[in-house]
């Protein structure tokens, strides 16, 4: 039998890979974003399993909001990513490097 | 039933159309040669705006089931939030129109990032927050990388959308959790479920995602790497937009979150929040010592500052919501004059950011070095100016809820902080002959400097009545 925990567990798996992905990524720009769209994902895997247990359709409803602002976002992401390989000839991560936090 | 909701949320409602129809003059109408005029619009919008705020009641409304709350402290950060940004935007056109940056998507996108901040600080349920922070955000990447062919604006962009849709991934995987075990989104809901069953494991887990989250959005450490480089590399009209009406927003939204959701619960909460304030104090008070750039010295000084505001918080009483409203009115206020001063530094009509070639700027401008110097004395919290005051209601809120400790720590942190800029003062004052900064400062950015100078010269009589204002303001969010 599936139950709650099982769901929130996957997403949490998924939620920690993700964040994971931004910080451990050497490679490609375009990895990040992914890995951003895998935590955003994996919340909503939270959300619709709780909406589901609980009976409780907002979580659902929010699922739906959800999605889209992160269309939204990986649009804009990907805008910023072509402007910045217009200056640079680059979206590799190690080249993000012009100013030194 | 709609139109009653719909009232209550007038002001966004007008800003959320007005953006629309700019979008279309703009598009349809002649591109950017229509960019000053909708700019010249927008701020009149955002004033008008604000009058009708400011004219409203102070009652606390709900619309939407809850979604939307309309009180008095939503009025009071509207009416920050709404001035301060019509005032970095029309102080910054002078900067853009010469920088050949003048577009029309500048005042657009900056209506659309208000309309979020407004819905932030008016929300009453997580969707709402979420909402409101996303259109915030989203709108304020797109201007961080504003001038597409430099380096610097599009690497700011890109630092900023990543780190910025990490920490909204935070915030949504606390408000999953929270709805998960709250079995709701509102906030009333929440704090009632809490008030009942006490806080579960599951919420408390939730909590600490959206203060990560909304930490990352005030940029308070240790979630405050993006703010120098963002600071540095966004074009300075943009940075000074960065560093009044969001933080502002993003404070109010805080606040409503921990007092409105959690506010059952505040030892659960205000541990984290005080937390939070010291590393900021401290991490912003001496990473700025080693700095050369002012865009970034004004970074960790807004870090330092979001500290300072979160002791307010960290307080978990009435009084600390008033002295945190009052720091950050003070904070946009001194804010606003510094980058009225920043975006006139430019040599041979090219702009410079190092503080060096301030170095005897008092024999070339001695009204501006003086108001600069007010300015920085100010901000450094020098008594009896008034930084020192909104400084003083933050620490004297901490006592009075018993945190001794936290008071000391943002005692010790502001003796550290003045440091760098009395060196600034030092550079203008006594520092060693360079070839100096151009003389030419449009009137309105020498007027914004000499007046917010002066604002703080002469707030001291009674603050110009803004301490009551958020005493009032305090008092409709914690009950």
């Amino acid at each position: 039998m599936v139950g709650l925990e099982h769901y929130l567990t996957v997403a949490a798996a998924l939620f920690v890979i993700g964040i994971f992905g931004i910080f451990l990524n050497r490679k490609n720009v375009i990895v990040i974003l992914m890995s951003i769209e895998l935590m955003l994902l994996s919340v909503n895997i939270n959300l619709v399993a709780f909406s589901s247990f609980l009976g409780d359709l907002v979580g659902q409803v929010f699922t739906m909001f959800v999605l889209t602002v992160a269309a939204a976002e990986a649009a804009i992401g990907l805008a910023i990513i072509v402007c910045f390989f217009r200056t640079r000839g680059t979206i590799d991560v190690e080249d993000v490097n012009v100013m030194k936090g | 039933m709609i139109a009653s909701d719909l009232i209550v949320a007038l002001p966004e409602v007008v800003l959320a159309l007005f953006a629309m129809a700019a979008l279309m003059a703009g598009a349809y109408g002649g591109k950017d040669k229509l960019a000053l005029p909708i700019l010249w619009a927008t701020a009149a919008v955002f004033v008008l705006m604000a009058l009708v705020i400011g004219a409203g009641s102070y009652e606390t409304r709900t619309a939407f089931g809850g979604l939307f709350i309309a009180d008095a402290f939503a009025q009071f950060s509207k009416l920050i939030i709404l001035i301060s940004a019509a005032v970095v935007m029309v102080m910054g056109q002078n900067y853009l129109t010469a920088r050949d940056l003048m577009r029309f998507e500048y005042p657009v996108l900056i209506t659309l990032a208000v309309v979020g901040m407004m819905v932030m600080v008016s929300a009453g349920d997580l969707i709402t927050l979420y909402m409101g922070l996303e259109l915030q955000s989203l709108s304020l990447y797109v201007i961080a990388a504003m001038r597409r062919d430099s380096q610097k604006s599009t690497e700011a962009g890109l630092k900023y959308f990543i780190l910025g849709a990490l920490a909204s991934g935070l915030l949504l995987y606390g408000a999953s959790l929270a709805y998960g075990y709250a079995g709701t989104t509102t906030f009333a809901g929440i704090i009632s479920t809490i008030d009942e069953d006490g806080m579960s494991l599951g919420l408390l887990m939730g909590l600490a995602f959206i203060l990560a989250g909304l930490a990352f959005k005030v940029s308070a450490a240790p979630f405050h790497m993006w703010t120098p480089d963002v600071y540095e590399g966004a074009p300075t009209p943009v940075t000074a937009f960065f560093a009044t009406a969001p933080k502002v927003a993003a404070m109010a939204l805080l606040a409503r979150v921990v007092h409105e959701g959690f506010g059952a619960a505040p030892g659960d909460w205000s541990q984290i929040i005080a937390l939070l304030a010291v590393l900021s104090m401290f991490v912003g008070a001496i990473a700025a010592i080693g700095q050369r750039d002012i865009k970034r010295l004004m970074a960790y000084s807004s870090i330092t500052h979001m500290g300072f505001a979160l002791v307010g918080l960290a307080s978990g009483t009435a009084q600390g919501v008033q002295a945190m409203l009052i720091y950050m009115a003070i904070y946009v206020t001194m804010n606003i004059g510094v980058f009225a001063f920043i975006l006139s530094m430019s040599r041979d009509g090219r702009p410079v950011t190092t503080i060096d070639s301030l170095n005897q700027y008092s024999r070339v401008e001695p009204l501006r070095a003086l108001a600069l110097l007010v300015l920085l004395f100010s901000l450094a919290g020098v008594p009896p100016l008034v930084g020192f005051f909104g400084k003083f209601y933050v620490l004297w809120a901490a006592v009075q809820a018993g945190m001794v400790w936290l008071a000391v720590a943002g005692v010790i942190a502001s003796v550290i902080g003045a440091f760098y800029y009395l060196r600034i003062v030092y550079f203008m004052y006594f520092g060693d002959e360079t070839e100096p900064l151009d003389r030419a400062m449009p009137p309105l950015q020498a007027g914004l400097l000499v007046a917010s100078a002066a604002i703080m010269v002469l707030g001291v009589v009674n603050l110009f009545g803004v301490e009551s204002l958020a005493a009032l303001a305090a008092d409709s969010l914690v009950r």
